[in-house]
């Protein structure tokens, strides 16, 4: 049962790469990677009760973390070149690097 | 007891196979849809469905331990934030002028009629001007 599953998901897996590599736009290739993401959580969950042990889980979680802050992180970037402080300033665009604010303050 | 047993292991069986097959579907219709807002709507069936039906299996498998307590952690946090970053994915998309498939013929006939009742405006404003 859990091989049939590790199985499944592993099949899975190879269709989603073959997705993120051949995606037309960058947004399919972030949709697909936090896909994949979420399947290698669900196949390292299976795999540690496959071989017995499920210790693996610790991991697991650990990669679901990675995995949404990883996500949000693309997309933030690519939204606004920039992954640090992007909030907004008074003229409505994030601020450049280094540079100084309205008020003097280096932020 | 062992019918409870019995029933408990069908029933996580039926979860893991069910499971699988919605991460089976949702892959194949990831790598097989043509547009991306179809896309989204395969994923989020991977990624809500089986998920949830995995990881309920897992937990039936797991019995009263401290596995199943992360497993319910994985659950709830996966289910969180899963829709979370399809969610995200998407707006960002929508954003920075994706338009699914057909959607610009709508945004055209918004914009005719949003010329000719800048026309009307203009020539209500002015009624008198080319007569003088």
């Amino acid at each position: 049962m859990f091989a049939v599953a590790a199985i499944a998901l592993f099949i899975g897996m190879i269709m989603i790469l073959i997705r993120l590599y051949a995606g037309p736009t960058l947004y399919d290739r972030v949709l697909s990677l936090n896909a994949f993401g979420t399947y290698t959580v669900l196949f390292i969950g299976i795999l540690g009760f496959l071989t017995g042990r499920p210790d693996f889980l610790d991991v697991a979680l650990l990669y679901a973390l990675i995995n949404f802050a990883g996500t949000i992180a693309v997309l933030k970037y690519f939204r606004y070149r920039a992954i640090g402080d992007t909030s907004p300033t008074p003229s409505g665009k994030p601020m450049a690097k280094g540079k100084l604010n309205d008020q003097g303050a280096k932020s | 007891m062992s019918i409870l047993n019995l029933v408990f292991e069908i029933f996580s069986w039926v979860a893991i196979l069910l499971g699988s097959a919605f991460m089976v579907i949702g892959a194949i219709g990831t790598l097989r849809f043509p547009d991306f807002w179809s896309r989204v709507h395969a994923v989020s069936v991977a990624d809500s469905a089986g998920m949830l039906l995995l990881t309920l299996g897992m937990c039936i498998q797991g019995g009263f331990t401290l596995v199943t307590v992360k497993l319910i952690i994985i659950g709830i946090f996966l289910f969180i934030t899963g829709p979370t970053a399809t969610h995200a994915v998407a707006n960002a998309a929508l954003v920075s002028g994706f338009l699914p498939k057909g959607a610009d013929r709508f945004r055209r006939k918004i914009v005719i009629a949003d010329n000719a009742a800048k026309k009307a405006k203009k020539k209500k404003r002015s009624p008198l001007k080319g007569m003088l």
